[in-house]
């Protein structure tokens, strides 16, 4: 949707537009929601990378690997959709150091981020390998090109295409998750603006700031999503 | 690591057996709230004319764009301006209420929407009341992708309900979080709230995968 990139911008200009209007108001509490903001990002970019990796990893696993790592994929989706963040990221960060693994705040925030959103990703990485026509299996078996090439070299590239909206709805999500790390004792965004809020009692400007930050954070991925797949999508033939 | 089963029997699961009713109680009140939201939400978007289905789209872009962490903090402070004062749990289920109706509209309109054209018109052709044509045409026809997705989303709110325990209300991560601070040891209570939600989900999903196969037999013969 175009229209909506055009209320970001709007939302920005009206960002800036309020900080020159009522700037005493608030250089009291904007810098500390944009420092929040840079952990947010962090984190978000962080947690993204192990997400990916970890959804195509078991995603492959699901849908190719037979025996013990079939199993093991099956038991971490499983396991990691089955329980809520909050509790995955205060187990990370309040029962690991029993088992003698102490994490930073940042660690623990990215690796239960980044494992729980991977679990969901594997079904979607899944369905998508399990999307590509059989036919193009049966060619490279005829053509004699090994497993390894198979799955990097023509199964992926397809798969990855169909995956990608799910995967654009996903990172959007989890975005919206990393609100959760102030669990860990991460000050980010939504931490920050429940500090200002309790120091200046200016509810409706500090949500509207930080609601609006994460409506842009998702637009900005979506826009960027569609391109992704269309530039992924180009050289495929149109089949629905 | 020491793991001590008097303390996991004698504390830990008493607290936590009534701290199970409040989370089961948000969940199920909330998706309540959400169902019935969704199809408010749905009317609403799928409305004549574009000053209320333009509104309605943005809202519900509005809400899925933004977590729902930041909603309840926002209720939570924003009602008592207003001069409402509601219990955390109220406010909470209703912040989880209103932003899963925002994802049940999705489903509804995705349900309505995958009824071919023509039915609507066979319908049309046949002279059948509006009523007839929802309640024995319509509606049998789109329950079969609402009812899985719905379900998904009964779970989806069940493992939203932690969140509840930023705003203190005593659920289950609330009072594994108090167990952690008065006796300084969390990894009884939290690894039983983390076992509890899994287990809870999976039985779920059991569940929500027999109420398919059922819909789809009794209704699509």
């Amino acid at each position: 949707m175009v229209p909506r990139i055009a209320i970001v911008i709007g939302l920005a200009a009206f960002l800036a537009g309020l900080s020159v209007a009522t700037f005493a108001e608030l250089k009291m509490f904007l810098p500390a929601i944009l420092r929040g903001a840079v952990v947010t990002v962090q984190i978000s970019v962080l947690s993204w990378l192990v997400f990916m990796a970890m959804s195509l990893i078991a995603g492959v696993a699901r849908a190719k690997a037979s025996g013990a790592v079939l199993w093991l994929a099956v038991g971490y989706i499983e396991v990691f959709r089955g329980t809520s963040l909050l509790v995955i990221l205060f187990w990370l960060f309040f029962v690991m150091p029993e088992f003698g693994l102490t994490m930073s705040p940042v660690l623990a925030g990215v690796l239960g981020i980044g494992l729980n959103f991977g679990a969901y990703g594997a079904e979607i990485a899944r369905g998508a390998i399990g999307a590509v026509p059989r036919g193009q299996t049966e060619a490279t078996i005829a053509l004699n090109i090994s497993p390894w090439n198979r799955m990097t070299r023509i199964i992926l590239p397809q798969a990855i295409a169909i995956m990608i909206p799910g995967m654009v709805n996903l990172t959007i999500e989890l975005i919206k998750a990393t609100a959760l790390v102030s669990a860990v004792t991460l000050v980010d965004i939504t931490y920050a603006s429940v500090q200002q809020n309790q120091l200046h009692f200016r509810t409706v400007e500090i949500f509207a700031i930080t609601l609006m930050l994460y409506y842009c954070f998702a637009q900005f991925v979506r826009f960027g999503g569609d391109a992704l797949e269309e530039r992924f999508s180009r050289h495929l033939s149109k089949r629905v | 690591m020491d793991w001590r089963w008097d303390f996991t029997f004698d504390v830990v699961l008493p607290k936590m057996w009534e701290a199970a009713g409040v989370t089961v109680w948000a969940t199920v009140a909330s998706f309540v709230l959400a169902l019935i939201g969704g199809l408010i939400l749905m009317l609403l978007k799928t409305h004549r004319s574009p000053w209320i289905s333009r509104p309605a789209t943005e809202f519900i872009e509005f809400i899925r764009a933004t977590p729902l962490l930041v909603q309840i903090f926002f209720l939570f402070f924003l009602l008592p301006d207003f001069g409402i004062t509601l219990p955390p749990l109220t406010t909470g289920i209703l912040a989880i209420g209103i932003y899963n109706s925002a994802l049940c509209a999705e489903v509804y309109r995705a349900g309505f929407q995958a009824v071919p054209k023509g039915q609507w018109e066979a319908c049309i052709a046949l002279n059948l009341s509006t009523y007839r044509t929802f309640r024995d045409v319509i509606i049998p026809q789109s329950l079969p992708p609402i009812v899985p997705a719905l379900g998904n989303y009964l779970v989806a709110i069940f493992k939203e309900t932690p969140l509840l325990s930023f705003v203190a209300v005593a659920e289950i991560m609330q009072i594994s979080k108090l167990i952690g601070a008065e006796y300084y040891r969390f990894t009884e209570a939290v690894t039983i709230a983390g076992i509890f939600f899994l287990v809870m989900s999976l039985i779920a999903a059991f569940l929500i995968r027999l109420v398919e196969n059922y819909v789809k037999r009794s209704i699509l013969h």
